[in-house]
């Protein structure tokens, strides 16, 4: 499980939640399901039509920038993407990843090295990328939000804590 | 060394003497502002095993997204949100009608300085303009503090811009806000928390320093702080709806990044397709023909606003094969502009005055532009597809370059139309 091995799919800097998740659907389009089909509809048509379950993006610097829509992240998350690597993430999308659990890696050296289209492998335990250029670490997740993380998503992790909280009132 | 704003109000609210950037800590927000995405934060909400919020009194639901609501799927969406509201006893909710809540917050008194205030929209970081620590979070993370009363967040770096001079007529806040975002790039504060100080800052009215506080989002920001002074105030007395303590930053605070301008010689400025930090001045993209001329959104449509566009276009018309929409940010805002005849000056002239809310900020409605058109807007956003289709171009300005391309039909600031004349 911690190893994720999937094909690259590779982008540039800023891209937003705009061209990632369109705002004319923000309202319209509530199951997860349906939103996979929007992935990256004004960015690349592309990618919707040909992505395979653990396929990576590997995006340039604040990738996500934009709105706080959580719909851009879950969009691609329905799309079984194994993780995003990028130089930096727009602060909303990076904290949406950790609490959808979606591996968001910030590693520069990775994005420069990766070429579009390659396979590359992600290790979460060790917090290593495997690809055609060599070997790169990226930073841990902080302590206190790993437990997010760990519980599969803020979602599950709510429920327990709230769970919890039931167990000490009775 | 002192502190900066973020760091004191972190450490503030979560009882601790001091906190340093990089520290997670867990926060119990004063306010936890929602919109039309309150219905899917209830979904969620209940997903997550939430039966009755933590406390009702922290929050404030407004309605701005889709309203009036054009598609049943948006009335539905108000529908819901109506009997949530109901069913949880929330007093402080807007309903259509009201405007957009970013403006609404601080006019009814609910954005104060030294309270945290989190949005579930990247907006958020407006409620700064009242010395408030206002950021943008997700849906789930709006819907887990409904249950738990409380968040992570990362106490962020701060970057200070220090802002002296006096600002040349026809220049306006928009103009330095466009000016920093492009100097700076659309990441220059990411993560951080950005204050903004200076002899500049504190010639502003409260209108326009909201400017500041709101599109620094489109910088990467976590919040954006303008030191609370006696214009905050006086704004607050008889509105606010508790009594407040501000947080200043300390005089010796530690930054991790200081800049500075001077605006004596600033000139107009615009973000060009398809960034926000794409800026050129002015004089680069005068002449440029425009479709749609948009005076609107949670950036640039108060009373202040509206009352320099409605002097650049009185007894004027809209250009011909040019179209202009106005939407005043709030209902307030709309009576006082209607009782100044603002409005008169902008039907007589051609525009489409709509009711407040976002309208076709995001694409939703009240006036999309067509595949191959050009729009001036005074908004916050000009990425690909924002307003619709991904065919089209968006041009954020000033509310006076927005009025004075509606009436010459190309970019133009109001000197251009003056010189015509002549």
């Amino acid at each position: 499980m911690s190893i994720i091995k999937g094909r690259v799919w590779k982008y540039g800097d800023d891209v937003n939640t705009d061209v990632i998740f369109p705002g004319k659907y923000t309202y319209t389009i509530n199951d997860p399901k349906q939103m996979a089909a929007y992935a990256l509809e004004d960015l690349d048509p592309q990618f919707v039509k040909e992505v395979k379950p653990d396929d990576i993006i590997v995006g340039g610097k604040n990738w996500g920038c934009g709105s706080s829509r959580e719909q851009a992240v879950t969009c691609i998350k329905e799309n079984g993407l194994g993780a995003i690597i990028a130089k930096s993430f727009g602060r909303i999308y990076y904290r949406n990843c950790l609490n959808a659990a979606l591996p968001a890696l910030t590693c520069t050296e990775a994005v420069d090295a990766i070429k579009g289209g390659e396979v590359i492998e992600v290790d979460l335990a060790s917090g290593i990328i495997r690809c055609t250029a060599g070997t790169f670490q990226f930073p841990p997740l902080p302590a206190q939000v790993m437990g997010i993380f760990e519980a599969g998503g803020l979602i599950p992790y709510t429920r327990k804590q709230l769970e919890n909280r039931q167990e000490l009132i009775q | 060394m002192g502190h900066p704003f973020a760091e004191k109000i972190l450490a503030n609210k979560v009882g601790l003497k001091e906190t340093v950037p990089g520290q997670i800590v867990e926060v119990t927000p004063d306010v936890v502002l929602s919109h039309d995405n309150t219905a899917a934060v209830c979904g969620i909400f209940k997903r997550m095993g939430g039966i009755a919020v933590f406390n009702p009194e922290m929050h404030a639901v407004i309605l701005d997204h889709a309203t009036p609501a054009p598609k049943t799927e948006h009335a539905e969406n108000h529908r819901i949100i109506r009997e949530f509201v109901k069913e949880q006893g929330i007093k402080h909710f807007f309903d259509v009608g009201r405007g957009i809540c970013h403006q609404v917050l601080v006019e009814e008194g609910l954005a104060l300085p030294g309270e945290v205030v989190l949005g579930s929209d990247s907006h958020t970081t407006h409620a700064g303009v009242m010395g408030t620590f206002g950021a943008g979070i997700g849906r789930s993370e709006m819907a887990s503090i409904w249950a738990l009363g409380k968040l992570w967040l990362r106490v962020p770096e701060s970057l200070k811009i220090v802002v002296n001079g006096t600002l040349p007529s026809g220049v306006t806040s928009k103009d330095l806000a466009l000016r920093v975002i492009g100097d700076l790039g659309a990441d220059g504060g990411l993560y951080m928390s950005v204050e903004w100080h200076g002899e500049a800052i504190e010639a502003l009215e409260l209108s326009q320093r909201a400017v500041l506080s709101n599109i620094a989002a489109e910088m990467g920001v976590k919040n954006s702080y303008i030191v609370p002074d006696q214009k905050t105030f006086a704004y607050l007395e008889g509105r606010a709806k508790r009594s407040y303590e501000p947080i200043y930053p300390d005089p010796d605070a530690d930054y991790a990044r200081v800049v500075e301008y001077d605006v004596s010689t600033l000139e107009p400025m615009v973000a060009c397709p398809h960034t926000v930090d794409n800026v050129k001045p002015l004089s680069e993209v005068k002449g440029r023909h425009v479709d749609q001329c948009f005076l609107g959104t949670c950036t640039n449509a108060r009373l202040d606003d509206l009352a320099s566009a409605a002097e650049v276009m009185k007894g004027r018309h809209i250009a011909a094969g040019t179209r202009m929409v106005v939407i005043p940010a709030s209902s307030d805002i709309y009576i006082e502009a209607l009782r100044a005849g603002y409005i008169e000056i902008f039907v007589t002239a051609g525009a489409m005055v709509e009711s407040p809310g976002c309208g076709p900020c995001l694409g939703n409605h009240m006036g999309v532009p067509a595949v191959g058109e050009v729009v001036i807007s005074t908004a916050n956003r000009n990425f690909r597809g924002r307003m619709g289709t991904r065919e089209s171009e968006i041009y954020l300005a000033s509310p006076l370059v927005v009025t004075a391309s509606a009436v010459t039909g190309v970019i133009a600031s109001p000197e251009d139309i003056e010189e015509e004349k002549r």
